[in-house]
């Protein structure tokens, strides 16, 4: 933006050193324009992101709760059952905690691991005896649980301060005793299945929607002006409406007394209403409703580049119209069929409110998992572990996006 | 593209099978939206047709109801203020952006425009995770700072679009003539890409407007905007008052739809000219 036009020769050191400071000037003012609004995301959004996916990789519960017994257990071959130096010190910590009271945490952190183990912490603490002789003999004559080696084992597993627990059962993987990766027990192992199914959705959206937009983009992009103005009017409507409203308008038209089942049951095509909410059809439908404008219009931006001669050239040198089609036309809207693709899947895989109102519980996806462990359950270390893939998942297809079709392309509006 | 004089009967089929599509895929796209409108005014209580007559009944208890008049106000409110901050922060940062290339413009570039990029409910997990112990949940401020952040790339990339049609020579020519950076912002360029900062600020207040994840973690009962009551309304007993909250949320997209539609022909009429 500066010019050093008509200069003299020897003025030049002066003018480069002027034109160095302007030039800095500009940036430093810049980076203050830009800097309120790095600072606002920082606090009000990156950060707290960041904040909740360390969760996936961080175990402080228990090493905080029971220092003394993790310490002891840092040295523990786990071959045999811990030494009694790591008995006693569990006997410590649990008086301690529980006259703190934050036994609760470490136990509810335990139980994650292994079902019961939030009530032998608990009924454990309550029945250990003012005087002991021997901790092991005392803590194993309380519950025989503690002369289980993977009992132990679970303790020494969360003992952090950081921990791939999490990150594991998101993959419905755990470690055994001796700390190697197996596959989770079956009654625990829900989440590959939950992972599959989103991913699954979110390709069969993207396919129907690329089926359904690839010929009203190539109307759109071969209309006269006028028309395809007009055309284009039933294309931005839905882009532009509320997402809930276009979500009830589902439930209102396909419930069991909504409007399809009852035109159809007035025409007499069928007897019975059809179950079409609450289940995967729903879903698929809704969907593709919603996500459809995101592959129309980067197809039509992209088809309104191609020039129509291509396409005569090809028919006069003899090539039948599929062929031209095929071998002309096609190749050059490959670009456009990868944004909309990348655009639709990535946006699908995160979504949450309308498999939530028109699926069914087998139809939810990995959101839904989320948003339960954060609100319901208020497990944040599993929250924070699904995040971790479903946001790992998302920044890979936006690196391929970039990489395709580039980030220069503004959005279309 | 007309046909040829020459077209083949098999080219002809086609193009009526691509129009036919085409006319499918659009009422597809149109019609459950539409549908949901004439319910809005039936004087029954069933969700199908055909209605058994008209009136305005759901309109009435609609605009009477203690679970959608606050939420009205509560969506406005938020809309609003989100609105103003991110139009605010995301011009001043489309103009710094614009300016010069600068150390980390890359990674500014790629933090502004990551709200648009990370799937909601992780944004508004975390969100509620480190707005809770802040005591920003179930408060207005908390709402509004989460909608301002989901807002700023899009104010962000709208005012961007439009500086580049911006001669920063002008900003040149007013200092020559005496006037403060400031005085020139608000006096030349400010005037010029008014209308890349309204349509972006219009974008702002539809992203507001549209939440529901955000709203769902971060409102309290006190806070529940329309897009939260109609979640709930849907997910309990949906009636034809949802059909009548609809049918105004439609009016207003339109609305929203047709200011940014006027904003871009305006701008583009006036580049035509220039």
């Amino acid at each position: 933006m500066i010019q050093a036009a008509t200069v003299e020769t020897t003025e030049i050191p002066a003018l480069k050193r002027l034109l160095r400071r302007s030039q800095r000037r500009q940036q430093v003012t810049a980076i203050a324009l830009v800097a309120p609004l790095l600072v606002f995301l920082l606090l009000t959004y990156i950060g707290p992101i960041g904040a909740l996916l360390s969760r996936g990789i961080l175990d402080p519960e228990v090493p905080s709760v029971l220092p003394r017994t993790t310490a002891a257990l840092a040295t523990w071959d786990g071959r045999e059952l811990p030494p009694e130096v790591a008995f006693a010190a569990l006997v410590a910590d649990m008086r301690e905690a529980r006259s703190a009271g934050t036994l609760a945490a470490a136990a509810t952190r335990l139980n994650y691991d292994i079902n019961g183990f939030r009530s032998l912490m608990f009924s454990t603490a309550r029945r250990l005896p003012a005087e002991i002789d021997s901790a092991r003999d005392t803590l194993i004559g309380i519950d025989p649980k503690w002369g289980e080696r993977e009992t132990w084992a679970a303790i020494r597993r969360a003992s952090g301060p950081v921990g791939d627990f999490y990150l594991l059962a998101a993959l419905d993987l755990r470690r055994d005793a001796d700390g190697n990766i197996v596959a989770a027990p079956e009654d625990q192992a829900i989440f590959i299945d939950v992972i599959a199914r989103t991913f699954l959705i979110s390709g069969v959206v993207t396919a129907l929607c690329l089926v359904l937009g690839y010929p009203v983009a190539y109307v759109l992009a071969t209309l006269p002006a006028r028309s395809a103005g007009l055309l284009m009017i039933f294309v931005l409507l839905p882009f532009w409406t509320s997402l809930l409203v276009r979500t009830a308008a589902w439930v209102v038209v396909l419930q069991r007394e909504g409007i399809v089942n009852s035109l159809l049951l007035g025409i007499g095509i069928i007897e019975q209403p059809l179950e079409m909410i609450f289940n995967r059809f729903a879903v698929y439908v809704a969907m593709t409703h919603i996500l459809l404008p995101f592959m129309i219009l980067p197809l039509y931006s992209v088809m309104k580049g191609i020039p129509a001669v291509h396409l005569r050239a090809a028919a006069s040198l003899g090539a039948p119209p599929f062929t031209v089609f095929r071998r002309v036309y096609l190749p050059q809207t490959l670009p456009g069929i990868g944004a909309g693709c990348l655009l639709v899947f990535i946006q699908a895989l995160g979504y949450y409110i309308t498999p939530a109102l028109v699926g069914g519980a087998e139809d939810q996806m990995i959101s839904y998992l989320i948003a339960f462990y954060a609100s319901r359950t208020i497990n944040w270390g599993m929250a924070a572990a699904l995040s971790i893939l479903l946001l790992a998942a998302t920044l890979v297809l936006c690196a391929v996006y970039g990489r395709l079709v580039g980030f220069g392309r503004v959005r279309p509006g | 593209m007309a046909l040829p004089p020459n077209a083949t009967t098999g080219q002809r089929i086609s193009r009526v099978v691509l129009y036919a599509v085409t006319a499918l895929v659009c009422l597809f796209l149109v019609l459950p939206i539409l549908a949901i409108v004439p319910l809005s005014f039936s004087a029954g209580s069933f969700l199908h047709y055909p209605l058994p007559g008209l009136s305005t009944r759901w309109y009435a208890e609609f605009f009477t109801s203690q679970f959608w008049l606050p939420a009205i106000w509560n969506s406005l409110v938020v809309g609003i203020a989100a609105t103003v901050l991110a139009s605010a922060l995301g011009t001043l940062a489309a103009i710094g952006l614009w300016r010069t290339r600068f150390p980390g413009r890359a990674a500014a570039i790629a933090f502004i425009a990551s709200p648009m990029v990370v799937p909601e409910v992780v944004a508004a997990v975390g969100i509620y995770f480190a707005f809770a112990p802040a005591g920003l949940t179930n408060s207005y401020t908390g709402l509004i700072l989460a909608h301002t952040a989901l807002a700023t790339p899009f104010v962000v990339i709208t005012v961007l679009a439009t500086l580049t049609g911006f001669d920063p020579t002008l900003l040149r020519a007013a200092g020559s003539l005496g006037a403060s950076p400031v005085t020139a912002f608000f006096r030349v360029m400010l005037p010029l890409i008014m209308p890349g900062v309204v349509s972006g600020a219009l974008f702002a207040f539809a992203i507001s407007f549209d939440d529901v994840i955000m709203a769902l973690f971060l409102a309290g009962p006190g806070q529940r905007t329309l897009p939260r009551q109609m979640f709930s309304g849907i997910n309990e007993n949906i009636s034809l008052t949802i059909t009548a909250a609809a049918t105004l949320l439609i009016l207003t997209s339109v609305a929203l739809m047709a200011c940014v539609e006027l904003l871009r022909r305006r701008a583009a009429r006036l580049r035509g000219e220039a």
